[in-house]
């Protein structure tokens, strides 16, 4: 088993809780994992990304190659578009977020965005707000993208969930409830073209 | 034990604690700052009572860790590269003088520059000052070199430079422990003249540096870190540096790799070790993660020998850090790329936070230079820097910590007026205080704006050196009490911190306009953790 997936977003929005999340998961399959983090100048609301690289076997390198990645997980839609670079034509999959984090001048139209993604092969988009909105705060936004992407991981359903108990045990049982929730329902609301 | 996962960083951080020292000194600059912050954290640090409060500057912190050394106990100094140019005085002579104590230096580099003004490498300075390096290739060898540095600085009696570059320092990944050793006791060195370098004395350590040569390069090759793979396939030879490696595995797996392999971790490197590469390949590729250094000491000037590739001759980029594809490239091997990234993707650069109160500071200055013309302030590096990008666009330079005022006087003596500086707090108690003595000694026609945010905000809000000293330290200098203001940047003093501005542009000496208002972060965290301990101590009651 071996799964490389990029992580993107804008400083703040929280893909180092996905990573945790992600990367707690894998550990309690007993996978090895690399997790390359961005820090320092890029957090000032600016893009930021993170290399998750998840294996059964060794891992050489921390980043992943470029046209090698499984999966790109965006909490942002145009930064979901930033690292296509990196994922494998072939085979890998786009799990974005719809909600634009617009803090640029020049911020495309979010209708030409989504059209974008929609043309690359084998996409998943959700309107992430929304339905952590739903399930009861829009904080869980990033776990709702987790959910959206949580079949195309090759990790067990079960694997994500003990990893939020875990993560999210500090703050309480609500915190723990509002993140299965949200995770729940990215999973389900998630729309996929293929 | 079982695995911890962590970032290079930090599995840095726990070696060191592992390895029984007494104190860590550094001052915090980007990829090196989470090292010290682990240890601040760290509970076992803190039962072991380990010093690890933040140094003015990377060369007092430097000098603080000889003087560790000196009284027997273990110490590290973490700096980012640059840091390394400020310790650069006290760091050379490390090597002249030698260690008592453990004495490990950790200067982590950042190739590509991703929050540096240059991605110089730090191994030159091992090698100019003569003393074993150490170049960690995973997050377990970060630990486990960082507890054999401190084992090799006190067998060889000499400081041990370990480096490491951003992909390493930021990434985590599973590290197993060993068993912690006792910190020192206090003891004097064996001679007490040793320290001391009168160039009687000097020469004599010199010389003691020179003989210890080939140890340092015996060692590395029998520490393990430096390892020759035998290939079948003669036709190449591959000399591969810290993380070079990792990526070099990434497209060779090392079991199925057909040519030899040179893996290096520890400098000097043997000889031995490289001749018997050399001399059973038909070329050489090396895989250096920063400048070609041991690409340019095997091709030598006149490059006779056989064909070394590597980023000398192009084979690499020049510039930047390596990945997996470079390396792929390097070697000739077929490369998918990815999909092309569209067009509609757009620049995201960094900006100041919402609500910043440098924003509103500049915002001011802003209008008050418009009344001179612009090309007149001389700036630092720090949040602020920021205020160099639309939409303010305010300052003319960033050079390095401190430069902020020395230019300016430069530019004052050159006849600019008036001529204008813009330095954070930390930057100010890191070197700006001594270019303000400069300034007051010369009666320099300059106006030093210090944005005092009570924090070092680039680097994530450590704690500031300068934290309630600023006015102190202006008047010690010898600033003029009337000539050192203090207004408070926000929207609706804007009128007011105008007219403060100019009235001291305009005066004809020194003059210190103190912006002070806290960090927006630190401000948020601290009150986050204040609504914390109140929710605590109601639920309690
Ligand atoms: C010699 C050197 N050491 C460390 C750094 C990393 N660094 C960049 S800015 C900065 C401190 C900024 O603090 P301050 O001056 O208070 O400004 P703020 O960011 O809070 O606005 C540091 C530590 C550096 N660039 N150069
Ligand atoms: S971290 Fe603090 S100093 Fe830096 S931009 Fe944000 S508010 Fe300003």
């Amino acid at each position: 088993m071996k799964k490389d997936i990029i992580l993107a977003g804008v400083g703040g929005q929280g893909i180092l809780t996905i990573a945790t999340v992600i990367g707690t998961a894998a550990l309690v399959e007993g996978l090895q994992l690399k997790q390359a983090e961005v820090h320092g100048m890029s957090q000032r609301g600016g893009d930021v990304q993170s290399n998750l690289r998840i294996s059964s076997e060794h891992i050489a390198s921390d980043l992943i190659p470029e046209g090698k990645a499984d999966l790109i997980i965006s909490v942002e839609p145009m930064e979901s578009l930033r690292y296509v670079n990196i994922l494998n034509k072939k085979e890998g999959w786009i799990v974005t977020s719809m909600n634009p984090f617009v803090n640029i001048p020049n911020y495309p139209a979010i209708e030409d965005i989504l059209k974008t993604i929609w043309e690359i092969p084998r996409n998943v988009t959700i309107d992430a707000e929304k339905v952590a909105k739903e399930q009861g705060s829009i904080k869980a936004a990033n776990i709702v993208v987790l959910g959206a992407a949580s079949p195309y991981l090759g990790l067990k359903y079960e694997s994500l969930e003990t990893a939020i108990k875990q993560i999210f045990a500090k703050k309480g049982e609500d915190m723990i409830n509002l993140n299965l929730k949200a995770l729940a329902a990215g999973k389900s609301y998630a729309v996929k073209r293929t | 034990m079982h695995k911890l996962l962590l970032l290079g960083d930090e599995a840095i951080a726990q070696g060191a604690i592992d390895a029984g020292i007494s104190g860590v000194y550094a001052y915090p600059g980007t990829p090196s700052t989470e090292i010290t912050e682990y240890i601040q954290a760290s509970k076992e640090a803190t039962e072991r009572k380990i010093r690890s409060s933040w140094s003015a500057n990377e060369k007092t912190a430097m000098e603080s860790a000889i003087g560790m050394s000196y009284a027997g106990k273990k110490s590290l100094v973490c700096m980012k590269h640059v840091g390394l140019n400020v310790a650069a005085d006290a760091f050379v002579n490390s090597g002249i003088t030698g260690a008592n104590g453990g004495l490990v230096i950790l200067s982590a580099d950042d190739p590509s520059m991703h929050s540096s003004q240059n991605e110089q490498d730090s191994r030159f300075y091992g090698k100019f000052t003569m003393i074993p390096t150490l170049e960690p290739s995973t997050q377990q060898e970060a630990y486990d070199m960082t507890r054999y540095a401190f084992d090799i600085s006190e067998k060889f009696e000499t400081p041990i430079l370990i480096r490491v570059t951003t992909r390493l320092a930021h990434s985590r990944a599973g590290v197993q422990r060993v068993e912690m050793k006792e910190q020192n006791e206090l003891h004097l060195p064996s001679d007490l003249k040793q320290f001391i370098l009168l160039p009687a004395i000097a020469r004599k350590r010199y010389d003691l540096l020179l003989s210890k040569q080939s140890l340092f390069e015996n060692d590395a090759a029998e520490s393990g870190f430096n390892v020759l793979k035998k290939g079948k396939d003669n036709s190449l030879g591959i000399i591969a540096c810290g993380i070079g490696y990792n990526y070099l595995t990434e497209n060779h797996p090392i079991d199925t790799i057909p040519y030899s392999v040179l893996k290096i971790g520890q400098y000097p490197v043997p000889r031995k070790l490289m001749n018997e590469l050399y001399e059973t390949c038909d070329e050489i590729l090396v895989l250096e993660e920063g400048y070609p250094i041991l690409e340019e000491l095997l091709r030598g000037m006149l490059n006779k020998g056989k064909p070394i590739h590597g980023r000398l001759d192009g084979t690499i980029p020049m510039a930047g850090e390596l990945n997996p594809k470079k390396v792929a490239l390097a070697l000739k091997l077929d490369f998918e790329d990815g999909h092309e990234t569209p067009d509609i993707v757009k620049g995201r650069p960094p900006k100041l936070c919402d609500g910043c109160s440098h924003t509103d500071t500049f915002t001011a200055l802003n209008e008050v230079v418009k009344l001179y013309g612009p090309g007149r302030v001389f700036s630092d590096i720090g949040c602020y820097t920021l205020s160099a990008l639309a939409p303010l666009e305010s300052i003319n330079s960033c050079v390095d910590m401190g430069a902020s005022i020395t230019m300016a006087i430069g530019a004052a003596d050159a006849g600019m007026f008036p001529a204008i500086a813009a330095i954070g707090d930390s930057t100010f108690t890191h070197s700006g205080m001594t270019g303000l003595l400069d300034a007051v000694n010369t009666k320099s026609p300059i106006t030093v704006i210090i944005n005092d945010n009570a924090t070092t905000g680039m680097t994530g809000g450590q704690d500031s050196s300068a934290l309630g000293k600023v006015e102190d330290i202006c008047r010690g200098v010898g600033v003029e009490e009337d000539h050192i203001r203090v207004i408070k940047p926000l929207h609706r003093f804007h009128d007011e911190n105008m007219k403060v501005l100019q009235e001291e542009l305009e005066y004809r000496g020194v003059s210190v306009v103190i912006a002070r208002r806290e960090c927006i972060q630190t401000l948020g965290r601290r009150m986050k953790i204040k609504a914390q301990l109140k929710r605590e101590s109601e639920s309690a009651n």
